[in-house]
Order: C-alpha cells, then structure tokens, then sequence
C-alpha cells in the first residue's frame, strides 16, 4: 500500500519535471515571466515529493518489506540498520531514486538563488536540470522500478509487478538475499553518493553554459555564477574516486587502490576534463579568452557524467561494478545521443559569439600555461577514453575480445602526470599576459636548488635507482618546495606590509584571496598524493608461499609467521576463515595480522579481506590465498610491500580541505569590487 | 620435557634462519620447481575471461587457480614466459593479455591516442607561433590588462608589488 | 545591469568553417553509431532459436573422436540433431548435469541420428581430463579454442546446452543445468519425431 503511495508520488515528481520543461520554454519564448515562475516552483516542488519517496522507501528497506521485490533484493533480516539504509543506492533501481533525489536537491538549491541580474537564465537552467531529472525519474518509472511487488499466480509462479495480476495473491519471502558482500564496507556506503553528488553537480554548471548558449549571453557570467558549483563538484567526485580506492584497497585483495578498470575509468573521466575546466574557466575570468574551449569543457563533462553511468549501468561493459544487465540501456543511449547533439548544434550556431576577447601573448604567459594543463588533461582523458572504447571496437569488427589493462594506461599516462606536477608547479609562478624565462627563473631557482638537494639526498641515503623514480621524486620535490616558497613568500610580505606576525598573515592571506590559497593547497595535497602514488607503483614488492603452523616467510625488512587459522561461522550468516600472523620487522616483533577470506552464504560470493599494518613509512599488507584442509599443515599467503602509500590518502584529507578553503562562500564579490578601496583601506 | 622444547625451538629458529639467508624470497624454492612468485610474475600479466578485469595473480575464483597451477606446470616442464603466454592466447584468445597484440585491428589502439596529441601539441604550437608575431602589438594590450586586473585584484597586486620591491 | 552580448561585436568574428563543422558531426555520429552497436550486441543475449547456426570446427581431447576423426565440422553434421554442451571443469552446476548429458548420449549414440559435442569453456586440460574421467564422460569433448564457438553462440556462463536440428537451425537453448535425464529426453524426442 504504502509502496503504491511512493510510486505515485514520483509519478508526480515525473510531471511536474516535464511541466517544468514546457512552462520554462513556453514562458521565455512569450516574455511571460509567470510561466518562468511556475516552472521554478515546479521545479522546487520536486525536491519534497523525491524526499517523500526516498523516504518511504527507506522505510520500506528498514522494516523488512520483503514483499517488494528491490528490499528482498538487497536486504535481509541480519543486516544491521545503516546498511538498511544505505541499500537504498546498493541496487540499480534504489540508486536511481537517490541520483533523482540529489539531483532535484541540487536543482532546487540552484533555484532558491537571486536571479535578479540573470532572469534571461533561469528559464533553460530550469529546462536542463528538468529534463535531466525527468530522464532519471523516468528511468525509474519505466524500466527500473523499485516499488515492484511479488505476486504468487495460481499455477504457483512468482512474479514481479506494480500492479496485482489478475488471479493472484500477494506473496512475500521470508528474507531477502541480502546487500553484495563487497559492498559492505563505510567505503563503498559513501563511495557512490559521494560519487552521484560530483555528477549531479556538474550537471548545474552545464546547465548555465547551456542557458548561456542559447540566450547569447556568452560573457563570463556564466562561470562566475557556477565557480562554486564547479569547485563541489569537483570536490565530491574526487573524494567518491579516492573512497573508492580506498575500498579496492580494503577489501578487493589485489594490493592496490586502482586497477584501471572500465568503470572506474568511466567515473575517472569526468573528473579528468571536469579538472581541465576547473582551470581553464580561471583564464576566462581573467583574459576573457577560451570561451569556446571551455563550453566544449563543460558540455564534455557533462557527457561523461551521463556516458559514465551509462557504460556503468546498461551491461555495455563488463566489470566488477557494473549493474546486472538492464532494460535502460537504450533509453540512456538516446538521451546521450540527444544531449550531445543538442549541445553540439548549440555550440556550433554560437561559435562566432565565443570568439577571444583576448590574444595569447606569451609562451610562458599563465594563460599559455594553464593551456598546457587542459592539453595534459585531456591528453590522458583520450588515453582513457580509448581504451574503454577500444575493447567495444575491436569485438564489433574482428569478433575477438580484448583487454585494454593497467600496463596500457600506466605507459600512456605516467609521463602525462609527471608532466602535469612539474607545470603545477611552474605555473603559479608566470604572471598573466606575459612572463619570460628571465622572470620565471627569478621565482624558480631558489626551490629548483632545493629540490635539487633534496634530489641527492633521495639517491644517496635513500639508495633509489629507477629512473622513472628519480624523476617522479624531482616533479614532487620541486613543485611542493614552489608551492610552499609561494606561501611563504606572499605571508612574509604581507607581514612586513602589514606589520603583522607571519601566521596571522598566512591566515589571513587565505581569506583574501581563498581560490587561489586553497588551490595551491589542493595542489600541495596532489603532491602528497604523487608520493604515495610513485611509492606504491615504483616499489611495490611481493612474495608468495605456503606456509605450515610456525613456519614464516620474509620480504624485505618483514618476516612474517603463520600462528594459526580459524575458520568458523559468524551470526550474519558468514564463514570465516582467519589466519593469525605474527610480523617482525627487522627481527623485532611488530603485532600480529589478521588476513581473512568471509564467505557469505547468502550470496555464495567470497571476499578477501587483507591483514593490513600501515605506518606512514609503508604498509604490510597480507592476504590469506588458500589453506590445507588440515589448516596447520599450510595456508599461502600473498604478501606485500607497500611503500609511502599512506601519502595517498592523508593527501586526499588535505585535498578536501584545500577545496572547502576555495569554494567557501565570501560575500558576492561583485557589490564589493565598487568599494574596493574601502575595504582595502578597512583592512589595513 | 622443558630442555626437549628448548631444543625444539632452537631447531626451528635455525631452521628458519637458514631458509630466510638461502632464499630470501620464497620459503618453499626448490631447484626446478617454481616457486609461487615464479608463477604470480606471469599470472600478473594475464587476465582471465572468468573474472574480468582482475589480474590473474590475485582472481580468488576456482578457474583461475586452476589456471595458475597450469602456469605452474609448464614452467616445471621447463616452458619459457613467452611460450606460455602464446600458449595461453591459443587456448583462450587474446584477451588474456593485459594489452592486445600489436598488430592489425589493434596497431589503432596504440597509434591514435598519441596522434591525438600531438594534434593537440600542434594546435598549441601554432597558436604560440602566431602569437610571437603579435607580440609588438600586444605590449599595448598588457599594460591595459594589468590595469584591469590591478582593478579587479587590487590586494594580491598590492602583495606582488611588494614583493617585486622586496627582491628588486 | 549588464547587456547580453548576443550581438557579434566585430566583423572579424567568424563562424566555424563548414569543413569543420562536418568532421565534428561525422565523428560524432560515428561515436554515436558504435556505442549503439555495442549496446545491441550486449541486448540480445544469447544466439535465439531459430537461427541458423554458422559453421564452426572443434579438436578433440586427445582419445576423443567422431567417426574415426578427431575433429568435428559442424557442416558435415547436416542431417543430424547437434547437442552442444558448453562446460568447465571449475563449474559447479555442471557436475549436476553430466551423469544425465553421458547417459542420454550412451542412449542415442546408436541410432545415428544425434550427436552430442562437449566444448570445454576456459578450462586448463590437466582439470578437464580429471573431471571427464570421473563422470565417464564418452561422446566427444575438446577445448573451446581461444573462446571462439563460445562467442559465437554468445553464452552467458556454464553450463549452457544448445540443440540444432537437422537443417542446423536452433531449435532449443537450456540454461543452467539440466533438472533430470528427462528432460534431454523430452527434448530430443520432440525433435526426432518432427
């Protein structure tokens, strides 16, 4: 009953988005701004309704309603109630639900702004974002739906539908099968909303060039409005791609957090030119030049937003995270089809609008700089992108499959990301509009110098001999000693200007200009991230043996021994087998390791659970491969050595605060820029 | 019993320090057997249709076992890596290997993303070359876009300017 | 407060060149195109009954052969009812299936009219032989070289039993497991008595 409820109230989300669509257009081509009005409070109207139905099914997943067919899905009655909850994106239809309820939040937020100065947008973003989430409420309305209920038919036959068929009776299971085991885990609970959020936001910035575009208001504005936006966006995927990592590297097994796989490719490529359009809008700010390249910018994020759950979710690919096969496929190939011709068209008609108030003047110029980032970036983003594709390519024209693996892309994009750290780091130092090698090398030197030293000192005493290693550590090196001399630099004038000690002006240097501070933070956190990123690629080593009771088993430094395995059932429904193990570093005992292998019975699926110890220094990192059916007679164990890679995710925490210090809300800066002087003066 | 134990430790522990200074890197390496790392350096460089996408050095499935223990023993009969593999792609086609063959159809794979750039390296180039020959003319066009931005940016100016006096 | 600039300021500025314009609509197109390509080849599943099954050959085992040969033709098999079972040794469910395949075999065998063809699906041959061993398992078995007849039929796992009759169309697809020898029986019989 109460499902029916919430499957009429989307019914009603669903109408009232298409409403929005026709009153949007209908008021902007008549001038009738009423039409424009209802058409945002259509809009805004959507967001309650979602909730209502997010809610009930909620309600539904935590109270057991096994009688509807996504509960018995992804819940059953031994699962504790977060994860109740959170099942609510861990299957195909849930997860479209939650997508439409972030994404009638985000359009409903962007409505609630002032429009008073761009009244000429607000009737397209509301056509965009409508037809996004009605495309999304559809989905679920028509092919995905959630609220479907069991039937029992009176030759015994179960099925699935909305509606009681004729001459049946409702039927409901026992339990449910339970949420996927490896989806069990806080990294994977947050990993796709984190994820869904990065893509619903980007679909705000998109929806303003899209306005932008049609309206022939083609001047920054656009980018100016959705900066912050963009920022989040930018900010949520990358924590969803980090969380996701963090989960390969948790409980996948394989010793490490990426393994470029199709659909972690397919969320990696949004952010990839959502990141070249991150830096390049900053040249339209300042220059007035690369308009066109940016609309390309944004209209191609979006694409990979819709082409990357697409690809994720209609079985095109095959993965460890894809969906099961669905019925969505076509629909979503149409949108995109739609969408990309659309914007296309669009883009085309508008070109000659978009054109460069400004020329490049100088090879080393910021802008000329910031060109050579969005060249890098989307360089790896054709990497990328081709290999997905490729695999699909080749098996339509020669009929044999093939893998496109983790050997491919390191090749191709290893240079390509040296490349991007070291201009990281030269780039904040060229001024806009002109700088010169004379210039630059005034800026450089001093951190060049130091990282030179530091450079030694990493081969001498650290004894590092790969090549490809020394020069991942001299990109690191020489950008974080630049970034930080920027720092200091700036915080040092400003103290001597403002007769202030140097903290109180480094603090307060964030506050004047946050973009730029917390983007050289983002970028010191990158850094951090490389180092753990070179550790875990360059030196990485592993060993492999089985081991009786007692016996041990040496990596480097480590030396490790089998104690014990205990293989027994927990209360959820779960078969554990866990070893104990015993480390020593150096021939001094260190703790022990608990590599395990649970085995759920529900969904007859295993999962490797490695024994981790994790210093700042390195990772040991042990999974449990196999075992004797008399335990201590053997078990194998994989073993190991992960250097550095705890940089990674300590950098990923400085990351996210580097973006909150740029996309922290300031006053509008536009009512300020009249009294500049006055505030200026105030501030002295 | 206590001296009996005493001797059973020393035992192991000389035991164990043998095995850790003969063969640092595996426990169990006997002269013409392969020792698991012998096989993982291989399997680590295959993927089986089985779990997709997942080396086959760490794929916890039954088939893929069975697919190391088969690496296994053709190194034990003496099989060179290379032998293996084209035995592998026979058996199985060639998307057991992490990269598809160079050759037909798949030459694309490899020529295009590159081509791609340097398209793109090119386009900057010329735009760079244009722009040196603009380069008189623009002098004007700095000196009024530092205006703008100064107005714009007035603080950060402010902090640059003392800075550039701090190191004039 | 401020002017839209729908309005080109300066002649200079130029559309893009039609030339342009049509490399970006071909490519885009041709994106277009291949991923619906793509997308229909992961829609349709499995290949349907009703097709005409293409040719395709497939090696025995050592110690397997049909009528003397240790290979088979699918095209020389025309005027026979085909039975191919695609399984592995690591498959559990096809262990429940292949006393009921070899008996149903051992019971048509005779008759010359049904040939039944094992095609062993990304298999290791040490584990396959074992597993053919202990199930006794005598109509002919060979490995699924390099996954080709496995793509052609478009399976989806194992064990998948594919019937084509005697004009070499397919007549009927078991996925999963066979319930009991019955149901081969069934099957077959329907076939034979066409």
């Amino acid at each position: 009953m109460i499902a029916d409820f919430g499957y009429g109230i989307f019914l009603l989300s669903f109408i009232l988005s298409i409403y929005a669509v026709f009153a949007a257009i209908y008021g902007y081509q008549t001038n009738k701004y009423t039409w424009v009005e209802s058409s945002r409070l259509a809009m805004q109207l959507t967001f309650p309704l979602i909730t209502i139905t997010s809610g009930i099914l909620v309600y539904l997943l935590v109270t057991d309603q096994y009688h509807v067919s996504f509960i018995y899905e992804v819940t059953s009655r031994s699962m504790p109630l977060y994860l109740k909850i959170t099942s609510l994106w861990g299957g195909q239809s849930g997860s479209l639900v939650f997508w439409s309820w972030l994404m009638s939040s985000f359009a409903t937020a962007v409505t609630f702004r002032k429009w008073d100065r761009d009244r000429e947008f607000l009737p397209w973003v509301v056509v965009v974002s409508s037809v996004t989430l009605a495309f999304f409420v559809g989905l679920v309305i028509f092919f995905e739906n959630p609220f479907e209920k069991f039937w029992q038919t009176f030759n015994g036959d179960v099925v699935t539908a909305m509606f009681q068929p004729a001459g049946s009776v409702p039927f409901s299971p026992p339990d449910g099968k339970g949420l996927n085991p490896l989806l069990r885990h806080p990294g994977m609970i947050i990993h796709p909303p984190m994820l869904y959020l990065g893509f619903v936001s980007f679909v705000i910035p998109f929806a303003f060039a899209i306005a932008a575009l049609i309206t022939g208001r083609t001047d920054d504005r656009w980018t100016r409005i959705t900066r912050r936006w963009t920022i989040v966006a930018w900010l949520f995927l990358s924590i969803g791609l980090i969380l996701g990592g963090r989960w390969a590297y948790d409980v996948l097994g394989w010793g490490g957090y990426w393994g470029w796989d199709p659909v972690e490719i397919a969320a990696f490529m949004p952010w990839l030119v959502g990141t070249a359009f991150l830096h390049s809008v900053m040249i339209q700010e300042k220059r007035g030049m690369f308009k066109e390249w940016n609309m390309i910018l944004i209209i191609l994020t979006y694409a990979m937003v819709i082409f990357g759950t697409f690809l994720t979710r209609s079985g095109v690919l095959s993965s460890v995270h894809a969906f099961a096969q669905s019925a969505i496929g076509p629909s979503f190939f149409i949108f995109i089809g739609v969408t990309l011709v659309v914007s296309t068209a669009l883009l085309i008609y508008r070109w000659k609008d978009l054109r460069s108030e400004a020329e490049l003047t100088s090879m080393l110029s910021r802008e000329a700089l910031f060109l050579l980032n969005n060249l890098l970036f989307i360089s790896i983003y054709i990497v990328c992108f081709w290999g997905v594709l490729f695999p699909l390519i080749s098996e339509l024209f020669t009929g044999q499959k093939v893998t496109v693996g983790p050997p491919f892309y390191e090749r191709a994009t290893g240079p390509l990301f040296a490349a991007l750290v070291v201009l990281m780091g030269i780039a904040p130092l060229s001024a806009w509009g002109h700088s010169t090698i004379k210039t630059l090398g005034k800026a450089a030197w001093k951190p060049a110098t130091a990282a030179v030293i530091g450079l030694l000192a990493i081969i001498f005493v650290g004894k590092v001999t790969n090549i490809y290693a020394i020069i991942g550590f001299f990109a690191v090196l020489f950008t974080s000693f630049i970034t930080l001399y920027e720092f200091w630099r700036a915080a040092y004038a400003r103290s001597r200007a403002q007769k202030e000690n140097l903290v109180l002006s480094l603090w307060r240097l964030f506050g004047k200009n946050r973009r730029r501070y917390g983007g050289y933070l983002i970028h010191l956190s990158i850094i951090l991230m490389a180092v753990g990123i070179i550790g875990l690629e360059m030196f990485q080593t592993e060993t492999q043996g089985t081991l009786a009771q007692g016996e041990s088993l040496t990596l480097g430094e480590y030396k490790i021994t089998y104690n014990d395995l205990a293989i027994f059932d927990s209360n959820d429904n779960r078969n554990l087998a866990r070893a104990t193990i015993s480390v020593e570093k150096n021939g001094q005992f260190v703790g022990e390791l608990h590599p395990r292998r649970d085995y759920f019975y529900e969904s007859q699926q295993p999962m490797t659970i490695p024994g981790v110890r994790s210093t700042i220094q390195d990772d040991l990192y042990i999974i449990l491969v196999d075992w004797q059916p008399i335990t201590t007679e053997g078990a194998t164990f994989k073993v190991y050595h992960n250097p550095l890679v705890n940089w990674l995710w300590w950098g990923s925490i400085m990351m996210i605060l580097g973006s909150m210090v740029a996309a922290w809300p300031e006053k509008d800066p536009e009512p300020r820029k009249v009294s500049s002087n006055a505030a200026l003066a105030a501030a002295d | 019993m206590k001296t009996e134990k005493k001797w059973l430790y020393g035992f192991i522990l000389a035991a164990l320090v043998i095995i850790a200074f003969t063969n640092p890197g595996s426990a169990f390496a006997q002269d013409n057997t392969p020792t698991d790392n012998d096989v993982n350096a291989i399997a680590r460089q295959m993927f089986c249709p089985v779990c997709e996408n997942t080396p086959l050095d760490v794929c916890p499935t039954e088939a893929c076992k069975d697919w190391r223990e088969l690496i296994r023993l053709k190194l034990t009969e003496g099989w060179t890596e290379q032998q293996i593999k084209t035995y592998f792609v026979e058996q199985y086609g060639a998307r057991v290997l992490a990269e598809p063959p160079m050759q037909g159809l798949n030459l694309l794979m490899y020529i295009l993303p590159p081509a791609l750039m340097l398209a793109g390296a090119a386009f900057l180039g010329k735009a760079f070359l244009s722009m040196r020959q603009n380069a008189e003319r623009s002098k004007i066009s700095i000196e009024n876009d530092k205006a703008a931005e100064s107005a714009e940016d007035k603080y950060a100016n402010l902090i640059e300017d003392e800075i550039n006096k701090r190191e004039a | 407060m401020q002017q839209p600039s729908a309005e080109p300021t300066g002649s200079e500025r130029k559309g893009m060149p039609a030339a342009v314009q049509a490399v970006i609509w071909v490519l885009l197109l041709g994106l277009l195109a291949l991923v619906a390509m793509g997308l229909k080849r992961t829609q349709q599943g499995t290949v349907q009954i009703g097709d005409k099954i293409p040719d395709f050959s497939l090696v025995f085992f050592d110690g397997y052969t049909y009528e003397g040969k240790n290979e088979v033709q699918l095209s020389d098999l025309q005027g026979k009812i085909v039975v191919i079972n695609f399984w592995a040794s690591w498959c559990i469910p096809c262990e429940d299936e292949a006393a009921a395949l070899e008996s149903a075999w051992n019971a048509y065998k005779d008759s010359g009219e049904v040939v039944f063809i094992g095609a062993d699906y990304v298999d290791t041959e040490p584990e396959a032989r074992k597993y053919l061993e202990k199930f006794n398992i005598t109509f002919p078995n060979g490995p699924d070289l390099g996954t080709r007849i496995s793509q052609m039929f478009r399976i989806k796992g194992v064990p998948e039993t594919y019937f084509i009759d005697k004009q070499g169309v397919l007549h009927y697809i078991q996925i999963g497991p066979f319930a009991s020898e019955d149901d081969i029986h069934t099957i077959l019989d329907g076939m034979l008595g066409q």
